[in-house]
């Protein structure tokens, strides 16, 4: 699985930071979302999964894989 | 009337029932307005009528409310012909609310948005623990020293959240009774048009005085890091910058201080779920989540206007089209939470859609969220025995305003 963030789409509501701490977090200065791990661990790929398809408001995040 | 008659669908001879009025009155705090039952049979997006007779459509399902609030061709901005009107005469306070992220679309939301997302992540919100866990103890102790019965309301919840928001954005907590009143007055349905236009120019003239403070003077509050972003940006303007301040004013208060009230009363009713989370606390972010959308207190704000013609789930909306996506609907909806209006803390209930869904998803639910969690904890925790003081039914709800809520809740211990 790899994991990509649109920052065009992205509008920082957090919720991938939510869902999936170990994979995502909010950059300070404008809150958009950053993968910490492009290719997610195995045990964090359902978190990853929920986050893009149910969790992200703007639908930021595609998950490929 | 036969049962053939009442299955039968309309014919042309029989007229067409008027579409109903949107929003619509709970008949029971704990469930959504029972005419969404109703529309929901009707397919997935339904015509209703806004309180001024502009027709717009409706759903009660969850998809079709994500796909119509994330809608790259839904704006919300009120002033655009077609929004629906949550109260009327809505559009004439136009001049009021400049400023408001919550009612502006791409590019200027993506610019304000941006500036703001930075001071409400997780991370800065979690390092807010401290001082959200003291003014929430102070406010428990307060109770504690003083009479019984008490209103929870005005002793602990509206307290508790206008002392937080004040001390985020710099602004004098001697104020609060000013804002506190003006929000009521704003948000309440059962204000004239004129008490609302006084309202918002009492609370502008406070925020214009605290921002032409800070300009002079940098601080390390939300406003004086606004201010400073706004410079670094080129786009300082003190109207707007005061109209930004009043919607995080009224949006950091009013529906937490609901929250807390309706949240507690909801713990109160269901004293096996209360147990469960006073004998493990770590249960707070799903008491939280399942207590935000078991009440859906800003059912009515989820709306939007089509700027073009779309096609949603396919149905054909016309350019200029209200859309209405009633959250305390979605979040009832059995096709994502099974056995729906149950109170279950052990639901996945995280893809409620009480903070919105789209680009507008409220940028202060970290917040929120954290306020709520500690609140609950602390109270029973501290206040175990805590109890109702009143009726169930003697309750008076804010059934006549934009947020759900309760207007006293008297409790004893």
């Amino acid at each position: 699985m790899r994991v990509i963030v649109d920052h065009d789409l992205c509008v920082g509501a957090g919720q991938c930071v939510r869902a999936a701490p170990e994979v995502f977090e909010q950059s300070d200065l404008d809150g958009k979302s950053q993968v910490l791990q492009p290719v997610p661990d195995w045990k964090y790929q359902a978190a990853v999964r929920e986050a893009a398809v149910r969790m992200c408001p703007a639908r930021a995040i595609s998950v490929v894989g | 009337m036969t049962e053939a008659q009442a299955v039968s669908a309309p014919t042309p001879e029989q007229p067409t029932p008027a579409p109903p009025t949107f929003p619509m009155p709970r008949a029971c705090p704990f469930a959504p307005p029972a005419a969404y039952a109703e529309l929901g049979e009707k397919g997935p997006l339904t015509p209703v009528v806004d309180v001024e007779g502009t027709a717009a459509w409706l759903t009660t399902r969850h998809d079709v409310a994500r796909d119509l609030l994330a809608h790259p061709k839904a704006s919300k901005n009120l002033l655009r012909p077609g929004f629906p009107a949550l109260f009327p005469g809505a559009a004439a306070l136009a001049g009021e609310i400049k400023g408001f992220l919550i009612w502006m679309d791409p590019p200027e939301h993506t610019l304000y948005r941006h500036m703001l997302a930075g001071e409400f992540t997780m991370r800065r919100v979690q390092a807010m623990r401290p001082q959200i866990e003291k003014i929430v103890d102070d406010g428990i102790t307060r109770l504690l020293d003083g009479p019984r019965p008490v209103d929870l309301v005005h002793e602990f919840a509206l307290p508790t959240a206008s002392l937080l928001i004040s001390e985020l954005l710099g602004v004098p907590y001697s104020e609060r009774d000013l804002f506190q009143h003006a929000t009521g007055a704003i948000l309440s349905h059962e204000s004239t048009q004129e008490q609302r236009k006084t309202a918002f120019a009492q609370v502008r003239g406070l925020l214009s005085r605290v921002i032409a403070e800070r300009t002079e003077n940098l601080g390390d509050d939300l406003l004086s890091t606004l201010i400073r972003k706004y410079r670094e940006a080129d786009v300082f303007d003190h109207d707007h910058l005061v109209g930004m301040a009043v919607m995080l004013l009224g949006a950091g208060h009013e529906t937490t201080a609901n929250m807390i009230a309706v949240g507690t009363l909801g713990l109160l009713q269901h004293p096996e779920a209360l147990a469960e989370f006073r004998a493990d606390p770590s249960l707070s972010p799903r008491v939280v989540d399942e207590l935000l959308r078991y009440f859906s207190i800003g059912d009515h704000v989820t709306c939007r206007v089509a700027t073009e013609d779309i096609e949603v789930h396919g149905v054909h909306i016309p350019a200029g089209s209200g859309l209405i996506a009633p959250n305390a609907a979605a979040n009832r909806d059995p096709e994502v939470f099974p056995n729906p209006d149950a109170f279950d803390i052990h639901r996945n209930s995280r893809s409620h859609l009480a903070f919105g869904f789209g680009i507008h998803q409220c940028l202060g639910q970290h917040l929120a969220r954290l306020e709520l969690e500690i609140v609950f904890t602390e109270l029973f925790r501290r206040i175990p025995d805590l109890r109702l003081d009143s009726e169930v039914a003697d309750l008076q709800f804010k059934d006549q305003a934009l947020f759900y809520g309760l207007h006293r809740l008297p409790v004893t211990w």
